[in-house]
């Protein structure tokens, strides 16, 4: 098992090394430069000392091979060196103050597709081919189907133009109730799918029948064999449906305005904040890379045929 | 004569049993999808998008990107004719005029070219480059395989979508992520990405296939490599990659309307639902019906394509969806 979790560790490395590499080598291949933002609200007379002092401040002067180099170090010490649009300010400071905003809001909707999904689910399994079981199933295609950004948009028109009920502003907890519900629908329905199918197989299985034939009440049978043994392949995608709602959130936040991670993330590679894009990046694959990592490890602890290859 | 005859009844026998032969995977795959009535009205939706794709320039009442002198921007849809309000209906663009005084009808109606073509491109891109490492791999073994299944989980591990938006932006506003509009850039960025899932999936088949007695007795009897891979192995891994292939199409279709919505993809003047969403999504205040219609038909097609991608699962392998 120790030898499994470390292989699986140190293959992470690759990963992070590509995207790290990656994300630098197109940023360097962006035409333009940083400071083009600047030069046009100048008319195009941004002085060049100016310029070239901006440039030794971001260590811009070193030759390409150094900046990587340098690059790479800071970011394993989780230095992101410090934003172009925003200057002065480190972009570690800016991920801490947005990652809050976008973590709160994949938590909740990670609890609310929990708390709904797996009722579904469960109910869609042992009233399989009833009215039931095609309302939920046809909920959960649908769920899973319809963009997150669309919905958003669906939401917004009804509850904040024609209900008035969202504050314009990013003001209070109502704030929330939109982004979370929009973001965890289509892991609810991914969840409601997944149960379905689980439950489906245990019910099937020989020692329920055996349950159910030495006379156990059919709640008993339910909740102690099908259940504990149906949920394990949810509880295997919770950790990777986290990471995938917190990267989720790019998208969302843009469609609501939320001040969170996703927002800033799109606001840098507009204004062509390198800095920011990088360190978001990074941030970003970081909890990509910790998801599949943690179902690779839990698959790994459930089934041991899976080590073994 | 008794030998013509026998010909003759041979032939008939032949043709006997060509009648009465065991229905075969694709009809009887057929047979279930027509009884599938979403997956049906998917594939009809399809059709009737495509149709819209390929006539545009006769369905569409004006130029997409024409900005007539005399209209006024922003004027509403045809189920909103209140004639104290502004700006105000005008009868020549039944959807109403965009924040450009431009035709939404005829955009909308462009905008199905984008998504159909950024859904079919890149899943054929895909399946070529998939399909080709897949087969080497699955066939080659050995080093070669080891190798190209490192690379694969090394990209497949890659977070795509923000590689699209850090290759996008990085190269969209350079002459060649300006190409159809940035169409190009698209195919290039979702065929780096995309083709690890199909040589995993054609590799897979590949491994399960090879040590079969049909494959087994084409080889001793000498038939080429080339010719087992194309005859035997490909048409016999048919059903699930054309399964993945389906559900390959909206995923696409929703990155690009979601680069698109995020202002890095299909660059304007041209049309796509995405870029639409994002050019409306400021005016949902004045009027919502704006950035609900182009958001509509984004969710319209992914629906189809996920009921038909679901019908043919189900069809092709009945096992599978369980």
């Amino acid at each position: 098992m120790a030898r499994f979790v470390i292989n699986r560790i140190l293959w992470a490395i690759p990963v992070f090394w590509l995207v790290a590499t990656v994300t630098f080598v197109l940023m360097q291949a962006t035409p333009g430069t940083p400071w083009d933002a600047f030069n046009a609200a100048s008319g195009g007379r941004l002085d060049p000392s100016l310029r070239a002092s901006w440039e030794r401040q971001y260590g811009l002067d070193r030759p390409l091979i150094v900046q990587y180099f340098s690059y790479l170090g800071n970011a394993l010490r989780f230095n992101f060196g410090e934003s172009y649009a925003q200057q002065g300010t480190p972009v570690t400071e800016l991920i801490e103050r947005g990652f809050p905003y976008s973590a709160r809001i994949g938590v909740y909707a990670l609890i609310m597709a929990v708390l709904i999904g797996i009722p579904l689910g469960v109910v869609a399994a042992l009233r399989q081919n009833t009215i039931v079981d095609y309302l939920s199933l046809f909920f959960a295609t649908v769920g899973a189907t319809i963009p997150s950004f669309v919905l958003g948009f669906f939401l917004l028109a009804f509850f904040g133009v024609t209900l008035n009920l969202v504050p314009v502003l990013w003001t209070d907890w109502r704030n929330y109730v939109l982004p979370v519900a929009v973001l965890g629908i289509g892991t609810c329905a991914f969840i409601a799918r997944l149960t379905r199918a689980s439950v489906l197989e245990i019910v099937r299985q020989d020692y329920v029948r055996t349950a159910r034939a030495k006379g156990l009440p059919s709640r008993t049978v339910n909740m102690r064999h099908v259940l504990r043994n149906g949920l394990i392949p949810v509880v295997t995608i919770l950790g990777p449906a986290l990471a995938g709602l917190i990267t989720g959130t790019i998208i969302i936040e843009n469609v609501f305005g939320v001040p969170g991670m996703g927002y800033l993330y799109i606001q840098s590679v507009v204004q062509r904040d390198y800095p920011t894009i990088m360190g978001t990046t990074l941030f970003y694959t970081l909890f990509i890379v910790l998801g599949n990592l943690l179902v690779d490890l839990t698959y790994g602890f459930l089934d041991p045929r899976i080590k073994a290859s | 004569m008794t030998v013509a005859r026998t010909t003759d009844q041979l032939g008939a026998l032949r043709e006997e049993a060509n009648q009465t032969k065991p229905r075969g995977l694709w009809s009887d795959a057929w047979r279930r999808l027509r009884r599938n009535k979403a997956a049906l009205a998917g594939a009809a939706y399809i059709g009737l998008m495509a149709l819209v794709a390929i006539f545009a320039p006769l369905l569409a009442p004006h130029d997409p990107n024409f900005i007539p002198a005399d209209a006024i921007a922003n004027s509403p849809p045809f189920w909103q004719r209140d004639p104290n309000a502004f700006p105000q209906y005008d009868p020549r663009f039944k959807l109403g005029t965009d924040t450009l005084a431009r035709d939404i009808l005829s955009r909308l109606i462009y905008g199905a070219r984008i998504s159909l073509i950024v859904g079919f491109i890149p899943v054929a891109i895909e399946l070529l480059i998939g399909a080709t490492l897949g087969v080497a791999s699955g066939w080659l073994g050995g080093r070669w395989d080891n190798l190209l299944m490192r690379l694969v989980d090394v990209v497949y591990a890659f977070p795509s979508f923000l590689f699209f938006i850090i290759l996008v932006s990085a190269l969209g506003s350079t002459g060649f992520g300006r190409l159809l509009s940035g169409l190009v850039l698209l195919f290039v960025a979702f065929a780096i990405t995309g083709w690890t899932g199909m040589a995993r999936l054609v590799r897979g088949q590949v491994l399960s296939l090879r040590h079969k007695e049909f494959i087994e007795a084409a080889r001793s009897v000498g038939v080429p490599t080339s010719r087992i891979v194309l005859r035997h192995i490909l048409p016999n891994s048919l059903a699930p990659i054309i399964v993945s292939v389906t559900f390959g199409i909206p995923a696409y279709i929703l990155a690009e309307a979601a680069l698109s919505y995020l202002g890095i993809g299909i660059q304007p003047p041209t049309a796509s639902w995405g870029n639409m969403v994002n050019e409306f999504k400021g005016l949902i205040d004045l009027n919502p019906w704006f950035v609900l219609m182009p958001a509509a038909l984004i969710a319209f097609i992914m629906l189809a394509f996920t009921f038909l991608g679901d019908g043919l699962r189900d069809a092709l392998d009945p096992q599978m969806g369980k």
